[in-house]
């Protein structure tokens, strides 16, 4: 599903991703951790091209992104991504957040795109919150309200930078809840997270990242219980 | 002179109260200045409205990552910027008549330097405005699959322009006073009508406090408007 052969990303001199090779099959959920400013975020931004790529291929459902006839904002649309700020329109309602995706780049009418909004709302339990400004909300419902407009474009992959490290710790649960009903779903997901616990529960393989590459990858039973590369132990003794 | 003036405005004693009134330069110039008030409100709205067409093209072009855009409005904010309204109005009344052979109306003209000036300004605040938008924004609309355009149109356009209204409520107070220099080229603005009624009567004092008086009626509710704006986008 998605495919990443030596990805190099440099910010004018400096080189952050110094060549990753990634594979995230379908229905799979993959957790990126590691240390801050290894280049879990920047790795992430390059698989929808919020970043420009330095150098590799990255392919996403058999469509190189590097490729320069391919159609950037019909990938996008097929790859949802959850910030961890949220980054609601804080112009528009709950609802209108959700709809405008589908209303501008799937030309859906208003009607059919809160047909598609509202059975959303309700999956990540803020049916009541539809017609409300995004200041009103809680973090945690924000983030979830987040979560459901990159939903409502039926996307065939999910990206998650940190979608809990910016909320007070009561509400982290509640997201994390939706994100495991996704994964339950079949969601194919690609998470960056400091939350360990969800790593461990509902990861199906988890990525090591440090100073730009990946050191380590494994299922996250071997991976917490017996990490083999050194960097690995070192992060995951501070962490755990 | 187009205005006529009556003989009885030189009438000698006033013998009632409301004669008194009637009879005093402050009433009497009125008629002229709402003349030039005209005028001068329809150069001033006329040429924003223009002038902000001009400041969103420019001031967008200003983001541009694309060189020679970014450059043309680089050079064209700089030019107006750095240079006095007074002779951009003669440049485009005199000069530009001289250069082309056309003959360019006052009130055209007017409206032109205005345009031009005051999009200059604007495009600074559209600049700032589109630039202060959490960048975030526009990633969030990218990553739903929406184009820059779209992006831009519903998402960074409509939260940039509530913060670009007191500063273009700022630039309209900027403006309004700027057309009292049109008066070197004879415009019967406000300023302009002024010196015509103390040109003849030689009541200077009452003719230009009357002048005052007319701007302030328009700029200073704007401010205090403007002002309540503000406390309103700052929560
Ligand atoms: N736009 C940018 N311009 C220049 N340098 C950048 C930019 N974005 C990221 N970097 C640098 O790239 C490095 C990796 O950043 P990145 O955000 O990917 O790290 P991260 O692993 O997500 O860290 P964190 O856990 O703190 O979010 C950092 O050193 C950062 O300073
Ligand atoms: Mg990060």
């Amino acid at each position: 599903m998605i495919s990443v052969r030596d990805l190099h990303k440099s910010f004018g001199s400096t080189e952050v991703l110094k060549g990753i090779n990634a594979e995230v099959k379908e229905k799979e959920v993959v957790c990126v951790i590691g240390p801050s400013g290894s280049g879990k975020s920047t790795f992430l931004r390059c698989l929808n091209m919020l970043e420009e790529i330095t150098a590799g291929d990255v392919l996403i459902e058999g469509d190189n992104l590097t490729d320069p006839k391919v159609n950037i904002n019909d990938i996008r649309s097929r790859v949802g991504m959850v910030f961890q700020h949220f980054n609601l329109f804080p112009h528009m309602t709950v609802l209108d957040n959700i709809t405008l995706g589908p209303m501008k780049v799937k030309k859906m009418k208003k009607k059919d795109a809160e047909a598609v909004a509202r059975p959303l709302l309700e999956k990540v339990g803020l049916s009541d919150k539809a017609d409300v400004y995004p200041e009103s909300l809680s973090g945690g419902q924000k983030q979830r309200v987040a979560i459901a407009r990159s939903l409502a474009m039926e996307p065939k992959i999910m990206l998650f930078d940190e979608p809990t490290s910016a909320l007070d710790p009561e509400l982290v649960g509640d997201v994390l809840a939706v994100m495991k009903e996704l994964a339950k779903e079949g969601m194919t997901m690609v998470v960056v997270t400091h939350e360990m616990g969800f790593a461990r529960e509902v990861g199906d393989r988890v990525l090591f990242m440090d100073e730009g590459i990946i050191m380590e990858e494994d299922t996250p039973q071997n991976i917490f219980s017996n990490p083999q590369n050194p960097r690995t132990q070192e992060f995951l003794s501070k962490v755990l | 002179m187009r205005f006529s003036f009556e003989q009885k405005r030189y009438r000698q004693g006033a013998n009632t109260q409301m004669e008194f009134i009637t009879e005093s330069h402050y009433y009497r110039v009125m008629p002229f200045l709402l003349e030039g008030l005209v005028w001068t409100l329809l150069i001033t709205f006329v040429g924003l409205i223009i002038g902000f067409a001009l400041g969103a093209v420019f001031g967008l072009a200003r983001l541009s990552k694309n060189k020679i855009i970014y450059g043309i409005a680089t050079v064209y904010v700089e030019v107006v910027r750095g240079t006095p309204i007074l002779a951009q109005i003669l440049f485009i009344y005199f000069g530009l008549s001289d250069l082309t052979g056309l003959n360019i109306d006052k009130i055209t003209a007017s409206i032109i330097a205005i345009a031009i000036n005051a999009g200059a300004y604007i495009a600074e605040i559209v600049r700032g405005a589109v630039y202060s938008i959490d960048k975030g924004q526009n990633e969030a609309g990218r990553s739903v699959g929406l184009t820059r355009g779209q992006t831009m149109r519903y998402i960074i356009w409509p939260q940039a322009f509530r913060r670009m209204i007191p500063p273009l409520g700022n630039q309209f107070v900027i403006s309004l006073k700027d057309t009292s220099l049109f008066s070197v080229i004879a415009v019967g603005e406000l300023l302009y009508m002024g010196q015509q009624y103390y040109g003849i009567t030689f009541a200077a004092f009452e003719a230009l406090t009357m002048v005052c008086i007319m701007y302030l009626i328009i700029t200073v509710p704007t401010a205090v408007y403007l002002r309540r704006v503000e406390r309103r986008l700052d929560v």
